[in-house]
């Protein structure tokens, strides 16, 4: 509790003694008029003085329909229509529920926060052969730094010395710490669990992994959701509508139909006591916080609550195939051996590719896996757009493409029937005879077919492109069980398919899936743009509306999942605080409502609608 | 380029709301944001606006909204 609320605690508590004490004078003796209000009077004002003087100065401002002044009005025409107990009671729950209000608040932000922080304190950099630490902003890129077992890694970098157990889980999600040994890259933002290691920087603080995800979620703000529109527009008419009706309720009936003044005006301050629109205005925009402060915990980061919205009405997802579903490294996919067994044929191929750093090449090493014997290849010679050709054992090898088998006046021939035609196949000629060739093909992600089957499962259709041949492509989207795919597309074809799908209904939202290389044009073109691992990318980041830390599909259908949890909601408490208030409003015109029940439909809905908000941090 | 403040004894959500549309309306100001949740005040200012001056008429207007209010640099 903050200084400020502890002294609402104790106000309360006194307040609360010295109105027990009056209403057992009241029971015990029969007071007159007078005497019952100065009985009354002390607690109201230990509990209310400050609420008169903000309605005081507000009314001084102009602000008539201002939360305080509003409840000093109630308060004050209680006490003048001689509802004494009713009129220090409505005040004393009024801060109990706004204490609890705040309270409630105040946790729900700490959590978030602290969800969120990944914020870098200091970073150990070597300078001049000594260790001296330094806010992050300070060091250069390039230099070396220092971070010790339980520090947070202040800025991106390369592990030069020592290695360690990293924990992403504030970027990722991921909560199993990561092993990073010398040479590989760091994120900012990971805490080092156990080990030493020194970094050489690559990256200024403002353009660290870390910068970049702090300017997301603190830019996240901007870019409200209909429904918190919705409600900001309503609160704008809502309090004077029942300011006006209140009014009205109490002037018009005594006046033209001989009601009771008292009666009438008591029913009217009810309306005022309920007209503040706080639960909506607190608990809408809190349940939209908690929701992206939950997806981000899973290293999803929503740019503003308009994508949550946007992501729970997704009905279809389209996915740029490289990247996305699949891993966009290659792998060896099949061996099609003519006249040598397939072992052979691989091994001959690996020692003739174990020269190249071409991907095609390192594929086919990787699938050999085996100890590749340096002095059985000489005579390494690229052929560039065409292969290699290579002496193993003192034969001469060709390996690469059709084209380099027709200048050899070779016919590639294939007995089980597969179109070699595109770039993913590897032909094989030795000694001056065909011997078959080593398909290759874009590794798919272990999640792929998950998160596919996922997304139906939220009715959501999926949608594959790719720049790939039909037949290279379709085996991929049978594998990942996509709902249909397009193939053979330049990267402005994406563009245009995308526009086409949009233009169908505006109710039914258009997600795009990139990897956030060369598609930010799709990115920003689709209702949402999802980018997956992305945060290197500077355009990527601009244009997409939700970032993926990592670059698990799984975490489409969870992303999907969280949105409509947090949509869910928010019509929870949009409907449960006008429902309560409506119904308030109407009891009290009919004169079955009394203030105490004003007042829990005022900040006892708030706080209910507080505490079912806070359900939206707690990922689906 | 756009500023955020932190904000200390922000209330009442209405209230966040209220100043929020009043820093909007002002002169030199093309975007605002006002946070209960976070505590905090977003001000993207117009081009070639003063920022300390657009600042004291920020803070005169959250005086008369919200008197309890604290702007933090």
């Amino acid at each position: 509790m903050t200084r400020k609320q502890k002294k609402n605690l104790i106000r309360i508590i006194v307040s609360a003694v010295l109105f027990a004490g009056a209403l057992a004078v009241r029971h015990f003796a029969s007071l007159p008029w007078w005497a019952e209000l100065i009985a009354f009077l002390p607690a109201y004002l230990t509990v209310g003085y400050d609420v008169l003087i903000k309605a005081a100065r507000g009314v001084a401002h102009g602000q008539v329909f201002d939360e305080s002044f509003l409840m000093g009005i109630a308060t004050v025409g209680a006490f003048v229509i001689g509802e004494y107990p009713e009129a220090a009671a409505v005040m004393l729950f009024y801060q109990v529920g706004e204490l609890f209000q705040s309270v409630a608040v105040g946790r729900s932000r700490k959590s978030i926060t602290a969800l969120m922080d990944i914020r870098p304190d200091h970073a150990n950099v070597i300078r001049d052969g000594g260790e001296i630490e330094v806010s992050p902003e300070e060091v250069a890129v390039g230099e070396t730094i220092i971070i010790r077992a339980g520090e947070r890694v202040p800025l991106d970098g390369v592990i030069v010395e020592g290695n360690a157990s990293l924990n992403t889980s504030a970027l990722t999600g991921e909560s199993l710490p990561r092993e990073a040994l010398p040479g590989e890259n760091v994120m900012s933002g990971a805490v080092n669990v156990g080990g030493v290691i020194k970094l050489r920087t690559t990256s200024a603080y403002e353009n660290s992994t870390v910068a970049r995800i702090l300017e997301l979620v603190e830019s996240a703000s901007s870019r409200k959701a209909r429904s918190e529109n919705f409600i900001t527009r309503f609160a704008r008419w809502y309090t004077p509508a029942v300011v006006i009706s209140a009014v009205l309720l109490g002037v018009i009936p005594p006046l033209f139909f001989g009601g009771e003044w008292a009666d009438w005006i008591h029913r009217a301050l009810i309306f005022l006591v309920v007209s503040c629109p706080c639960a909506l205005v607190i608990s809408v925009p809190l349940s939209f916080f908690c929701g992206m402060g939950g997806a981000s915990k899973k290293g999803i980061l929503v740019k503003g609550s308009s994508y949550i919205e946007a992501l729970s009405r997704t009905r279809t997802v389209v996915f740029d195939k490289t990247g996305t579903l699949t891993k966009g490294s290659f792998s060896v996919s099949a061996i099609h051996a003519n006249g040598m067994s397939e072992a052979e044929l691989l091994d001959i191929a690996a020692l003739a590719e174990s020269y190249s750093n071409h991907p095609i090449a390192e594929s086919i090493v990787r699938a050999h896996g085996g100890h590749i014997e340096p002095a059985r290849v000489s005579g390494v010679s690229e052929k560039a757009g065409l292969g290699i050709e290579a002496l193993i054992d003192g034969q001469k090898v060709y390996a690469g493409n059709l084209r380099l088998m027709e200048s050899l006046g070779l016919t590639p021939s294939c007995s089980h029937g597969c179109s070699c035609d595109s770039g993913t196949c590897v032909h094989v000629a030795f000694e001056g005879r065909y011997c078959g060739h080593i398909m290759i093909s874009d590794e798919m992600k272990p999640g792929s077919r998950e998160a596919v089957s996922r997304l139906r499962e939220e009715g959501v259709g999926t949608v594959m492109l790719t720049g790939d041949t039909e037949s290279a492509a379709a085996p991929i989207a049978a594998a990942v069980g996509v709902d249909s795919f397009r193939s053979g597309l330049l990267p402005e074809d994406k563009v245009s398919i995308v526009e086409t799908m949009l233009g169908d209904e505006s109710a039914r939202k258009l997600a795009f899936v990139g990897d956030g290389i060369n598609d930010a044009p799709v990115l920003s073109r689709a209702d949402v743009g999802i980018a997956m691992g992305a945060l290197g990318s500077d355009a990527a980041i601009e244009a997409a509306d939700v970032v993926l830390t990592d670059d698990d599909p799984l975490k489409i259908p969870l992303a999907i999942r969280i949105s409509k949890k947090t949509m869910r909601i928010v019509r929870q408490n949009i409907a449960f605080a006008l429902g309560v208030k409506l119904l308030v409003l109407l009891l009290g015109a009919l004169g079955f409502a009394n203030m105490w029940i004003a007042v829990f439909a005022d900040v006892g809905v708030a706080v209910l609608a507080i505490l079912n908000a806070v359900r939206a941090m707690r990922a689906a | 380029m756009r500023r955020t403040f932190e904000l200390e004894d922000l209330d009442c959500a209405n209230c966040a709301l209220k100043v929020e549309n009043g820093i909007k309306k002002l002169e030199g100001v093309r975007d605002a944001s006002v946070s209960f949740i976070r505590q905090s005040m977003t001000i993207e200012p117009e081009e070639g606006v003063d920022l300390d001056e657009l600042m004291n008429r920020v803070k005169k207007l959250c005086r008369r909204i919200e008197p309890d209010m604290v702007i933090k640099a």
